[in-house]
């Protein structure tokens, strides 16, 4: 019986091929965006994840000596013999002339499994031969193919290390550096249980994860972004599948109500549409998943490339396959197909057995639809306003955004009927008012197409203005905030000594920058000593301050905190922060800070070296030339013999970060483009079916007088006007979603507000693209309309009785 | 005077079927036809060529002098909307217009609106309490009603009328049926109507037969 049932039903998608390939690309497109973000994000994090571990294992708790240098071999060996998890590793630089190479000696043995190197993990890697004598050198293919010092072992090609760097045996290291103790010891996060803490057992020092990495945090917002973007793109794929849905039981009506009176059980109906619904779902949610992973991997070159340049790393421009990923991308086609179907069968149950199949009911119906979807927008309206002003965490900033996106959509047809009976009332000619009438009566059937194109230009509006905002503010601020031209760090005082004697007067001004660890409002945080310099009165960014807070903080009698410390601990200016036991100071001003999720508080320097004369001083800001930058720059590698990442140029970091968004661009952009397109593909697909049911509504404007190259051309005005009226409805709905992301998602998640940028010439751009999609989606319905021989014309007007 | 219809051996087929083989038929202005004729028989074939809304395989159509056969889609759509006026059997009317706006529509297109004048039809064919509902408010008969009105409001030459009481009961089409012939001749149109019934058929001036893809003379009162 169910068999019949489902081949009765399932018959219907024979005649009707154009439907069941709505339904499914619908669906598959759905589950495709969605995937391919998920599939982004997923391969990003990993990527992260590698590099941090390949490039110094920054997150583990480290000892050095008791001055920052190595540590004495024995202390290491008598820590191991304790019972204390630590391993050894030597890390050095090997020159010959211009050949540099940074190599990381490491101890695979020893090593804990957070900071073992993807490289190793490598199944075709000899790993005997990698601890034994000569050994084995890891490095990229492009590193290998650069000048190399001589004297090193078999090269291995590894994708994952980064340029100019090498990983090798703590053995081979030692041998090639001529060093026998450890630089440093990685200390695993889990030590056996009953040890005393290390920080009691030993006199080296202990160094906590290095937390400098403040742009890596940026990429947190990135893929927040992304995420929301996905969501979002899922939505719209959403609304073509309720619609294809909706239209294919509507139309199965008739059949129903035969199959019911010819004695078949309404639940077996209702099982077959269950089954049939999952099966399309579980087929097209396959192909999403392969369309999916096909965009990740297009986007994939560009997401490498912002990770190249946020972390200098090279990171695989490939993606990796995850049946977690596959199989949850599947499950939320599966729920969004359901969630979709769920009307529709609500509805054939409550189908009456004997009513006519009459689609103007149906009309009538849905203008009641209409005002009560405009009811229900005004209350989740007022839902977000209430979310957004006392919701206070990050989940009511996405619940937020789900009622403003719902209510707008859910309001959209109820509008763009009211614009629409307004502007048919005041044009004069008969085929004016008639375009505007006839536009307000294709409203149900294609507000859910509609209902989509508004969620991709606001999607697309709303990222856009985020990314853009984003990039104007971090890159502004990088300028503030970076304005020395270089920033060096040394290993210890005696170090600082000799680089103040060695800069002497090739610089402008030495500008210390001292910091320590300190619980500030109880939380953990860091403050910072602060030379009184005008490069810090004049370009450091204070989002509020007190007439004299420069003059304050250089006598010592006031502190500059972030504007993290302060929205955490709802701090305002002339409230009191304990820095330390003995100093309690009022805030005199507030800073932006982003990219950093800690508290951070500044203190006059003075002060602070009064108050932590034990903290390091080996971070300075220098002033200098912009055009002996590169020069000081070398001279201090190579003649004062820094490392590498001790001397950073201004420029560069700027250069990095305009690279990070310029990939974000990239990929959002790509991804908007796309979810543009299955919104004008779910416009084709509600044109399509509605052409078939117009044909009433248009042959007597022809019969009267009107070509059908003329109805041709009315219909893709039709379109036009749709799209531009949708546009201008999604505007103010973008800048809602972007403000939102900006100002409540952003703070709750990281604790720093973005103030928001506009960006009319990509409205611009975004209208153009939106007519263009409305046109395309038009124009295979209007051409057949210009082709349509005049005898299907006129059928309307006969028989049928 | 030149007749305002000129039909000359018209030939119509739908793939292998000949429909019409050689029809001819001159009507004069303000004349009014009857054409009977099976289901199938290609009535509304006919009227379709004569009201410019489909081409002919040969022969030709003159109305008012002009051929039909040598105007494009442009032109034709000219014709219909300024010569004549059409009443179909069902979805005359425009379901986004009101009624008044449905029976100014024609009229409008071609530039001859006259208020006045619609007011006068909507109130002689009784629906002047109408005009503002939209059709899927109105009954049968009263749609009806508003595509005669509308027929009417350009005052054109001829009204092509297809069954215009084919869905109506009898009384209710008999009045509608009193309304068009007394507003025809009040105009000075000419009228050609398809239609069953032969009683209907009695009460115009002209009464033609069409069957196997030819006219002959139909017999009266049959
Ligand atoms: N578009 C078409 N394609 C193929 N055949 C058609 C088409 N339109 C009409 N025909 C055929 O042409 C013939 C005449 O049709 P027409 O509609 O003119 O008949 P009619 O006399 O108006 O009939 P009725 O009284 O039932 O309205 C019929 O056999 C019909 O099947
Ligand atoms: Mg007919």
């Amino acid at each position: 019986m169910l068999y019949t049932a489902l081949s009765t039903l399932f018959s219907h998608w024979r005649h009707h091929t154009g439907q069941l390939a709505a339904l499914v690309m619908g669906l598959a497109l759905a589950t495709a965006l969605w995937s391919g973000v998920q599939a982004i994000n997923a391969e990003a994090r990993d990527s992260y994840a590698e590099a941090a571990a390949t490039l110094g294992q920054d997150r583990l708790s480290r000892l050095t000596g008791p001055n920052g240098g190595d540590v004495p071999l024995a202390d290491y060996i008598a820590l191991r013999r304790s019972g204390y998890l630590v391993s050894p590793v030597i890390s050095g630089e090997l020159r010959l002339g211009e050949a540099r190479l940074r190599l990381l000696g490491i101890d695979p043995l020893t090593a804990p499994p957070e900071a073992d190197p993807p490289a190793l993990q490598d199944e075709t890697l000899d790993l005997a031969a990698f601890f034994t004598n000569p050994g084995l050198i890891l490095m990229t293919e492009e590193t290998a193919g650069g000048p190399l010092p001589p004297g090193l072992p078999e090269i291995v090609i590894s994708d994952t290390i980064p340029p100019s760097a090498a990983i090798t045996d703590i053995g081979t290291a030692s041998r090639l550096l001529g060093q026998t103790d450890p630089s440093y010891l990685l200390i695993a996060p889990s030590q056996p249980v009953g040890l005393p803490p290390l920080a009691l057992a030993t006199d080296l020092h202990l160094q906590p994860p290095d937390s400098a990495a403040d742009i890596g945090r940026l990429t947190d917002s990135f893929h927040l972004n992304l995420t929301a973007f996905g969501l979002l793109s899922f939505a719209v794929g959403l609304f073509i599948v309720h619609a294809a849905i909706g239209l294919a039981f509507e139309q199965r009506r008739a059949t129903v109500r035969t199959l019911r009176a010819l004695g078949l059980p309404l639940r077996t109906i209702l099982i077959s549409f269950g089954v049939e619904l999952a099966g399309l779902a579980l087929f097209s949610g396959l192909i999403g998943l392969i369309l999916g992973y096909a965009i990740a991997a297009a986007l994939m070159p560009g997401v490498a490339g912002t990770l190249r340049g946020l972390y200098g790393a090279q990171i695989p421009g490939t993606l990796g396959f995850d049946p977690i990923w596959a199989l949850s991308a599947l499950g939320m086609t599966l729920a969004g197909a359901a969630l979709a179907g769920a009307q529709a069968l609500r509805r054939t149950a409550a189908l009456p057995l004997l009513a006519p199949a009459n689609p103007r009911a149906w009309a009538t119906a849905s203008g009641r639809a209409m005002r009560r979807q405009a009811l229900v927008a005004l209350l989740l309206f007022g839902a977000a306003i209430g979310l957004a002003l006392w919701g206070g965490s990050l989940l009511s900033g996405f619940a937020t955004l789900a009622a403003l996106l719902v209510g707008a959509a859910l309001i959209l047809p109820a509008t763009l009927g009211l614009i629409l009976r307004l502007a048919s009332k005041s044009v004069a000619g008969a085929l004016g008012q008639w375009l505007f009438a006839d536009t307000r009566q294709q409203l149900p059937g294609l507000s859910l197409a509609l209902m989509a194109l508004l969620l991709a230009l606001a999607a697309n509006i709303g990222v856009s203005t985020m990314v853009g905002s984003f990039r104007g503010t971090f890159v502004g601020w990088l300028d503030q905030r970076l304005a020395a031209e270089l920033y060096v760090t040394v290993a210890d005082s005696d170090e600082a000594l000799r680089l103040r004697a060695f800069l002497g007067d090739r610089v402008d001004a030495i500008l210390p920058i001292a910091s320590v660890e300190r619980p500030l409002a109880g939380r953990p945080g860091e403050v910072f000593g602060q030379a009184d310099h005008p490069t810090f009165r004049e370009n450091w960014p204070l989002l509020q301050a007190q007439p004299n807070a420069w003059d304050d903080l250089a006598a010592g009698e006031g502190v500059l905190i972030n504007e993290q410390l302060a929205r955490f601990a709802d701090l305002d200016l002339g409230d009191a922060l304990t820095l330390a036991p003995a100093l309690t100071l009022p805030i005199v001003g507030v800073y932006s800070d982003y990219g950093n999720p800690a508290a951070q508080a500044i203190l006059g320097l003075n002060r602070f070296t009064d108050m932590f004369p034990d903290a390091p001083q080996t971070r300075f800001a220098l002033r200098l030339p912009p055009a002996d930058v590169a020069g000081l720059a070398t001279a201090l590698r190579e003649d004062f013999g820094l490392p590498t990442e001790a001397v950073v140029n201004q420029t560069q970091i700027k250069r990095f970060s305009l690279q990070v968004f310029e990939q974000t661009f990239r990929i959002t952009g790509a991804l908007n483009v796309l979810t543009l397109g299955v919104a004008a593909f779910a416009l084709l697909t509600s044109l399509l079916t509605l052409a078939g049911m117009r044909l009433p509504q248009l042959a007597p404007v022809w019969a009267l007088g009107l070509t059908r190259a003329q109805l041709a051309r009315f219909e893709l005005a039709r379109s036009l006007i749709l799209a531009a009226l949708t546009f201008v409805l999604a505007l103010p709905v973008g800048l809602c979603l972007a403000w939102v992301l900006l100002a409540v998602v952003n703070v709750e998640a990281f604790g720093w507000r973005l103030p928001m940028s506009i960006f009319p010439a990509d409205w611009l751009r975004l209208f153009l693209l939106a007519l263009g999609a409305a046109a395309l989606a038009a124009a295979l319905p209007a051409w057949r309309l210009a082709r349509m021989p005049p005898t299907t014309l006129l059928k309307v007007f006969a028989h049928e009785r | 005077m030149d007749s305002l219809l000129v039909i000359e051996n018209l030939t119509k087929a739908y793939g292998p079927i000949d429909v019409l083989k050689g029809v001819s038929l001159t009507l004069d202005a303000g004349q009014t036809l009857a054409l009977t004729g099976e289901s199938g028989s290609g009535k509304s074939t006919l009227l379709h060529l004569i009201g410019a809304l489909d081409q002919p395989d040969g022969g030709s159509v003159m109305l008012d002098g002009v051929d039909l056969a040598g105007l494009d889609d442009t032109g034709r759509a000219r014709i219909r909307r300024d010569r004549i006026g059409l009443v179909f059997q069902q979805f005359n009317l425009i379901p986004s217009l009101t009624v008044s706006s449905n029976i100014a529509f024609q009229a409008r297109l071609s530039g001859r609106h006259d208020p006045e004048h619609c007011a006068m039809l909507a109130r002689r064919l009784g629906i002047d309490a109408l005009v503002t509902r939209y059709p899927e408010e109105l009954s049968g008969g009263q749609q009806q009603r508003v595509a005669i009105a509308r027929a009417l409001a350009n005052r054109p030459a001829l009204i092509l009328a297809d069954e215009p009481t084919g869905n109506l009961d009898e009384a209710t089409g008999d009045a509608v049926l009193d309304l068009l012939l007394d507003l025809v001749r009040e105009t000075g149109a000419a009228l050609m109507m398809v239609t069953h019934s032969t009683r209907l058929a009695a009460r115009l001036d002209r009464r033609l037969h069409l069957s196997r893809g030819s006219l002959t003379a139909a017999a009266q009162g049959a």
